[in-house]
């Protein structure tokens, strides 16, 4: 049987009268690629922001490889890598800066990092940049190298959100091979989208609709389930029923 | 360790590479601090008076040109009437009217005593009483020069005199640049470091970074120390800059022991930079950051001691001057470097700083934990 | 037109829904008038001092009296060395020693002279200053109690008369002042913060590819930030006639309009600000360097400017803030017409034509 790297149950988040995230109860296995599906508003990035450690359920439980959400979050962050919408490297520092900075906070050693930043830099085909400012890289590229740099330090799992947003349809290619890349090496790979063909290249999708996890199953399962030709025909036909407005 | 030493890599770096910040943060002080004192004046020279004068007597004459001798009034105009004089007043070309009416000095002689009418624009007040002071004191002197001339000496002297020898320790020659110096460096090293500490940890909220240091294993107490110590570098280089200007420029030396004056300095500065952090957990963007730091710090600077002394203030508003931490350097600061105080005078200081430091601090670290 | 008031609205909801920074921004006026109207003053009260009589006469026991009898100070009697003294201050424990010699009543009277040594610390000038001139009223006041009335001859007696503000409040200089400090708080650092926080976001690159004129997109941050500042003008003109007694002498209108004209002059500086920096701290610094520091080094209201060295009274000349500060002060206490300020007026509106058209023209360059 496959291993479990997360699991929850009944994972809830609430803001007041508002909840965000509703009873969230599933399972992530080792290796996978897991997407996480949902209008804007929908609790994807809330839910994320859980498993990750940065805000604290409101009841529920949860593990993340094999730690617990609320007795053990630094201990999950150190297994866990983590790419936000919002660009998330120091603009102002360069490619090999930004590299050093993050292995170094986890805790690589010095022959480690720089290892890995030529490994990594060589496989991204950013050797000429890697002095460059960040800032002065195409958008696609900071993207595949916020990448490369949330799994510089193997983690167990890695949590993507909304990674490819605002960028090229060959880029996006170029991203997800890194995505395959790092999940053939074992990394567990959970990616929330707007994009459904994004959808299709995961082994296993969840929808969630106004905090409630609707469905939950392979792209192939859930087309035959709800009897459509695509996961776009799936999502509309579960979003239509959404009441919450999207922010 | 390790994280530090790579968190504290990655701030010095940001730091150094934004050129136009860094010369801004480190000039802007400085230049201020070499023109504030020469601006910052209090001495009041050059009062022009408007001169009535309806007697044209030898007395009226002499009096007037041992005001003017005095150096500190200027003549604006001989009036024929004090409309004349108001005028000029009017059009801020006078700043007092002396008004001598007809019969001065037959008066003063037969009947022993005489007015004089003056008037002050005291729009503002402090110049209005300074001038009025000088004027009133200069009028005195004749008024004694006039009497010795007149009379004989052995009479004038039956009158009881009680003089009143003051000496100004520390600051001998009254000097306002070795008062005002000392007082702004500490404003400005204060501003610097609040602000600047509170606007970069707001930034990286703004654009998002800090969440991936969240995520990372990084502790709060080692992102908050990596943020804390380059500002507390770039602070104490302020000051000692600082420090270095004001001995070159105005020949402002230490009375006291130097050492001591850091000692405080590094407790203060955790003090100050705790404020940041603070006003950094309340703040969502940049701008909100720099009001609420404004505000602050416009409340510490006006009580802190250096415009208007802190034993002037009423009840309520010193209660609030011994909990501002400005005040307690700028009275450091004084009895450090004009008094020559030594580390057992000051002991006090420090303790309360010592406090201040680990409450504000607490108090953010706490507030930063919610959010997170 | 639509389009425009759209685009008000959004910067209206900028504005207006950051509560934190409104609340300071309003509460700023308020604490000032606060802290200059009843905090800061000059009148020191309770100040710890020593007084040493050596002599211990009716002389020194009269005017010991009378020194405590003033509500100024809180007077400890002993009879330190000038070391005691010494280690006093250094502690910051006292602020002044007050000194009778030995035989005071004697010398008073028998050889119509006698000496009251005063040593006060004056690190802080302004204090010691303050506390030598009440000791020294005080005994000018026993002096003239011994004096017989009429003994003195050739008396010249000044009668002094305060114009404009004979109750002597600070007021009047500093309610002027921190006019033109709150509208270039308001119009130069955050108007230029906000437009910069759009550069640095990316969303005024969106902003300026809409079909939208970019000058309507710089208008509309514009209008947002006026309306505060007008609305701090009428809460600081409310306040000083409410709480300090202070009225507008002169025309009120009169007053809203030269304030409209500050607050332009201020938002084209804001726009130039802008236009020259990267980030929202490059912004800030330079509004602080370039309006906040002139406005309070050379705008007057903090130091006179006759007493400047020359080439610094130069360089207030070209200070928008003096200008605007003369006008208000004009307006407010004196009660002065348009006829009295207009040079004043034409000077502040050649600036700020001046310098909305450099700005203007950078801006073109930058889009083009």
């Amino acid at each position: 049987m496959q291993e479990t790297v997360i699991k929850t149950e009944k994972l809830t988040k609430r803001f007041g009268d508002f909840i965000a995230a509703n009873e969230l109860t599933f399972e992530v296995y080792k290796g996978e690629i897991f997407g996480f599906l949902g209008a804007n508003g929908a609790g994807k990035t809330t839910a994320m922001r859980m498993l990750c450690g940065l805000s604290k359920p409101s009841s529920g439980s949860a593990t993340i490889a094999g730690f617990d959400v609320y007795k053990q979050p630094e201990s999950i962050k150190k297994n866990i890598g983590y790419m936000s919408q919002k660009f998330s490297l120091y603009e102002d520092l360069t490619v090999t800066e930004n590299i050093r900075l993050y292995a170094g906070i986890y805790g690589l050693s010095d022959k480690d990092i720089k290892e890995k930043s030529e490994a990594l830099l060589h496989q991204l085909g950013l050797e000429n940049e890697a002095k460059k400012l960040v800032k002065e890289l195409p958008l696609g590229w900071r993207q595949k190298l916020s990448f490369s740099v949330a799994v510089i330090h193997k983690p167990k799992i890695v949590f993507l959100d909304e990674p490819t947003g605002g960028v090229d349809p060959v880029t996006r290619r170029q991203f997800w091979d890194l995505i395959y890349d790092a999940s053939d090496k074992g990394v567990t790979v959970f990616v929330t989208t707007h994009y459904m063909d994004e959808a299709e290249y995961c082994n296993r999708i969840s929808i969630m609709v106004d905090g409630y996890i609707r469905a939950l199953d392979t792209p192939a399962k859930l087309k035959e389930q709800y009897s459509a030709a695509s996961m776009d025909e799936v999502f509309y036909g579960l979003a239509r029923e959404a009441k919450r407005k999207a922010d | 360790m390790r994280t530090l030493k790579f968190l504290l890599q990655k701030e010095f770096r940001q730091i150094f590479r934004d050129k136009t910040l860094l010369r801004a943060m480190l000039l802007a002080p400085l230049v201020q601090l070499m023109l504030l004192p020469l601006a910052s004046n209090y001495e009041i020279k050059n009062i022009y008076l408007a001169v009535v004068d309806h007697d044209h007597s030898t007395y009226s004459q002499k009096m007037v040109s041992k005001i003017v001798s005095s150096g500190y009034f200027k003549l604006a105009g001989n009036n024929a009437s004090y409309n004349d004089a108001y005028q000029l007043i009017e059009q801020d070309k006078a700043d007092i009217i002396l008004e001598i009416p007809a019969g001065f000095e037959r008066n003063l002689v037969r009947e022993g005593s005489q007015k004089l009418f003056i008037a002050v624009n005291a729009i503002n007040g402090t110049k209005a009483l300074v001038g009025g002071g000088y004027l009133s004191s200069i009028l005195g002197d004749y008024n004694n020069d006039i009497r010795l001339q007149w009379m004989q000496p052995d009479r004038f002297n039956a009158a009881p005199q009680i003089d009143i020898a003051s000496s100004n320790w520390y600051n001998p020659l009254m000097n306002y640049k070795t008062f005002m110096v000392p007082g702004i460096l500490v404003l400005l090293v204060t501003m610097m470091g609040s602000m600047m500490c509170a606007l970069n940890i707001v930034k990286e909220k703004e654009i998002g970074t800090i969440e991936q240091i969240n995520v990372t294993p990084v502790k709060k107490y080692q992102f908050i120390l990596g943020k804390l110590i380059p500002f507390w570098v770039l602070c104490m280089v302020l000051f000692s800059v600082g420090m270095l200007l004001a001995k070159l420029v105005y020949g402002i030396g230490v009375a006291g022991n130097i050492g001591v004056l850091y000692l405080f300095l590094s407790v203060y500065l955790i003090a100050v930079l705790g404020l940041g952090l603070l006003i950094s957990t309340y703040a969502e963007t940049q701008q909100q950051a720099m009001s609420i730091s404004f505000f602050f710090m416009m409340i510490f600077n006006l009580l802190g001691g250096l415009f208007t002394p802190i034993e002037s203030m009423p009840v309520w508003a010193q209660w609030i001057a011994h909990a501002n931490p400005v005040s307690y350097f700028i009275s450091v600061m004084r009895m450090v470097i004009l008094k020559g105080s030594g580390l057992h005078d000051i002991r006090y200081h420090i303790l309360i700083m010592l406090v201040f430091g680990v409450v504000i601090n607490t108090w953010a670290v706490m507030n930063y934990r919610k959010r997170a | 037109m639509k389009q425009l008031l759209t685009f008000i609205r959004k910067e209206f909801y900028h504005v207006f829904r950051d509560r934190k920074t409104l609340l300071m921004l309003f509460g700023l006026p308020i604490a000032q008038i606060i802290l200059f109207g009843f905090a800061l003053t000059n009148e020191i009260k309770n100040a710890q001092i020593v007084v040493s009589d050596y002599s211990k006469d009716i002389a020194t026991t009269q005017i010991i009296n009378k020194i405590e009898a003033s509500q100024y100070f809180d007077v400890a009697k002993s009879l330190p060395s000038h070391k005691q003294i010494e280690a006093a201050f250094k502690e910051g424990k006292i602020k002044m020693a007050v000194i009778f010699p030995e035989n005071f009543y004697y010398d008073l009277t028998h050889q119509n002279k006698a000496q009251i040594q005063i040593i006060a610390d004056a690190s802080d000038i302004n204090a010691a200053t303050t506390l030598t001139n009440y000791v020294t009223a005080i005994v000018m006041d026993y002096q003239l109690q011994l004096v017989k009335s009429g003994t003195i001859p050739l008396q010249i007696v000044p009668e002094i008369r305060m114009l404009y503000n004979p109750e002597m409040k600070g007021e009047f200089v500093f309610i002027p002042g921190m006019m033109s400090m709150i509208m270039l708080l308001i119009c130069v650092m955050m108007t230029s913060i906000s437009i910069v926080r759009e550069k640095e976001l990316g969303t005024m690159e969106v902003l300026l590819v809409s079909p939208f004129q970019p000058l309507m997109v710089i208008f509309s941050k514009f209008v947002p930030y006026v309306i505060v500042s007008l609305i701090n003008v009428t809460s600081i003109l409310l306040l000083s006639w409410l709480l300090l007694h202070l009225p507008v002498k002169g025309s009120i209108l009169l007053l809203y309009a030269e304030s409209l004209l500050f607050i332009f002059t201020s938002l084209a500086l804001g726009l130039l600000i802008s236009i020259n920096s990267k980030t929202q701290q490059t912004a800030m610094f330079i509004s602080l360097g370039v309006t906040m520091l002139p406005t309070i080094i050379l705008s007057g209201f903090m130091f006179p400017i006759e007493n400047m060295p020359i080439p610094l009274q130069v360089i207030s000349n070209i200070v928008p803030s003096k200008w605007f500060y003369i006008i208000v002060r004009s307006i407010m206490i004196k009660g002065a017409g348009f006829s009295a300020i207009w040079k004043q007026t034409l000077i502040l509106f050649g600036m700020m034509v001046i310098i909305l058209g450099i700005s203007l023209k950078r801006f073109k360059i930058r889009l083009a």
